[in-house]
């Protein structure tokens, strides 16, 4: 076999392994699904009479709802993340990532799957969601091609997120650390065009809102699913889907490679 | 996997390594023969894991060659990795999969195919008695179990040296022994095992050759018969009530009298009934009183007295106090 053939079937077994776990401990993968489930409702029903009157041309609860979608949809990346740095860690922190590293295998298998596997399960939190988000009275204009399109885009965003989520579950140096950390993730989305109009927002805080990533991400999709034009939004969220990917990758890599042993003796 | 006949099983010379200007290895050399026992006996933070990590492709040593069944550890780290399999002193188990599922991970990971590795998996939880255990996850099990599982996994791929990090550590009595078995059992199979431990009694009774480390060095070597030449022949603890009786009886015996507050005095002894008798004697005529007094057999802190020349005795007398072989003697008056 090639060296290519031996990463693919490396990652495959490490995949399976990845996504075993999320049915051994479904604790999390519940959590993980679910809060946004539970934030939607939160959302719509109690703070949305209140935040869809304040939306401009369509307003009220239902205009709230079809709003704030999009944006738990990047809620849902967000959490989900947070589990690959949880698994990451756990995995660096116990004994068996030095069994692995004996072994005649290949060495980024272990990080592919777990970000394969992280993938997957973000796909089905967002699936999840989504059909919720249908039952609630979620309605969108979007055309086929628009919905593949804001799908191929959280994809993306969600595979950047990801790799970062590697790197900072690599880099803690406690389960504890790794599940704290990609909570400011979290916060961005709310500091973002998620929830309110950025336009609502007191000055300083409005440029931040506009400026960091996770607001192109949401405008555009929202746009997707609206079937509105979503402008130069779309280049600037596949901009900053790839940089963050890329950077979190190489990073990801050097603190994979540079793992030393914890305890010297 | 194949290696050339012949060829030793694991060959290190001159390794050194430090950790942030901290010596941990200092010109480490070791000679494994093919299929033979290796014990690498010291106390915690003698070395003993980093020698280990250092020959198993963890980490990279600073200088010295290093082969493994004749693949060089530096330059063919895959060759090594087919061929080794370690278990280290911290269980390197998967937690959230089933017995079953942690060594068909193995089974997978060391390619054997979907039919030969569901049969090696079923011998293998056959052999380390999990059979029963094969469909719980590891919550379930105990430590003993968890660490037949973990030798299991390692010897999923069938390897030809094998690395025990204190493979005894933490376990009861029965499963020492259980292990102990299981690792003779390898032996005889032909298969090279480089096993550190901190216990005398464990080297002895599995090793071809013991090497002690001490601080990162290699202070004595030969078979265990050799190394029993070098020891004094174990010692004999003096319990005393009080201080004036500890001092006099240190005068008496020309040794010296630790100042700790156990009342304890430690003299050099080989526990035959000749020289206890002589012993107490002396005590008699000194008209000492002594509360108690046991025989200690050789241990690993008399290896070190042996052949350090007593240099580290103090540092070794920290860690004497846990449960030895010690026989409770009478009551001497």
């Amino acid at each position: 076999m090639s060296t290519l053939a031996y990463t693919i079937g490396d990652s495959r077994v490490m995949l399976r392994r990845n996504l075993k776990h999320q049915l051994r401990y479904p604790s999390m993968t519940l959590m993980l699904i679910g809060m946004p489930i539970v934030l939607l409702a939160l959302f719509v029903y109690v703070f949305g009479g209140q935040l869809g009157a304040g939306l401009g041309v369509h307003e009220g609860r239902s205009a709230y709802l079809d709003y704030v979608v999009p944006g738990l949809m990047l809620v849902t990346v967000a959490a989900a993340v947070q589990g690959t740095s949880i698994m990451v860690a756990m995995d660096m922190t116990g004994g068996i990532i030095d069994r692995f590293r004996t072994m005649a295998i290949a060495r980024a298998s272990v990080l592919i799957g777990h970000v394969l596997g992280s993938l997957l399960q973000t796909l089905g939190a967002l699936g999840a969601l989504i059909g919720v988000a249908f039952a609630l009275g979620f309605r969108s204009a979007g055309k086929p091609l628009g919905w593949l399109a804001a799908i191929g885009m959280l994809v993306l965003f969600a595979f950047a997120l990801i790799w970062l989520a590697v790197a900072l579950g690599l880099a803690a140096r406690s389960v504890e650390t790794a599940s704290n950390t990609p909570m400011i993730l979290f916060l961005l989305v709310f500091l973002s065009s998620g929830f309110v109009r950025t336009d609502t927002m007191p000055v300083g805080l409005r440029q931040f809102a506009e400026y960091q990533p996770f607001s192109p991400i949401v405008d555009s999709v929202r746009g997707l699913l609206t079937d509105a034009p979503v402008g130069s939004h779309a280049l600037i969220a596949v901009a900053w889907s790839v940089g963050i990917a890329v950077a979190s990758y190489f990073w990801a890599i050097r603190l994979y490679n540079q793992r030393r042993a914890v305890t010297p003796t | 996997m194949s290696g050339r006949i012949g060829t030793p099983g694991i060959v290190a010379t001159g390794v050194r390594k430090s950790f942030d200007d901290h010596l941990v290895l200092d010109d480490v050399s070791l000679t494994v023969e093919e299929g033979a026992i290796f014990a690498l006996l010291g106390p915690n933070g003698a070395g003993k894991t980093t020698i280990v990590r250092i020959l198993s492709t963890l980490i990279e040593a600073e200088s010295g060659t290093m082969s493994i069944a004749g693949h060089d550890v530096a330059t063919e780290p895959d060759r090594v990795r087919a061929v080794i399999g370690v278990t280290g002193q911290f269980s390197a188990v998967d937690n959230l999969l089933t017995g079953t599922e942690n060594l068909q991970l193995m089974a997978d990971l060391r390619h054997l195919g979907r039919d030969a590795g569901r049969r090696r998996v079923v011998d293998l939880l056959e052999q380390f008695d999990l059979t029963d255990a094969a469909d719980k996850l590891l919550s379930a099990y105990s430590g003993g179990m968890r660490r037949r599982l973990d030798l299991a996994m390692t010897l999923v791929g069938e390897p030809r040296v094998i690395f025990l990090d204190e493979p005894t550590t933490g376990l009861d009595p029965r499963s020492r022994l259980t292990m102990w078995e299981i690792i003779r059992g390898l032996a005889a199979a032909g298969v090279t095992i480089l096993l550190t431990t901190q216990n005398l009694d464990e080297a002895d009774q599995l090793a071809d050759r013991i090497a002690v480390l001490d601080h990162g060095r290699i202070v004595a070597e030969g078979t265990p018969a050799e190394l029993k030449r070098r020891i004094p022949g174990g010692h004999v603890r003096l319990h005393f009530t009080e201080p004036d009786a500890l001092a006099s009886a240190a005068r008496v015996l020309h040794v010296s009298a630790p100042d700790d507050d156990e009342f304890v005095l430690q003299v050099p002894d080989d526990g035959t009934v000749d020289s206890l008798r002589v012993l107490l004697d002396d005590l008699h005529r000194g008209g000492i009183a002594v509360d108690r007094v046991s025989i200690h057999t050789p241990d690993l802190d008399d290896v070190f007295l042996a052949v350090t020349g007593g240099t580290v005795a103090r540092e070794v007398g920290a860690t004497r106090h846990r449960p030895g072989r010690t026989a409770e003697g009478a009551t001497v008056g």
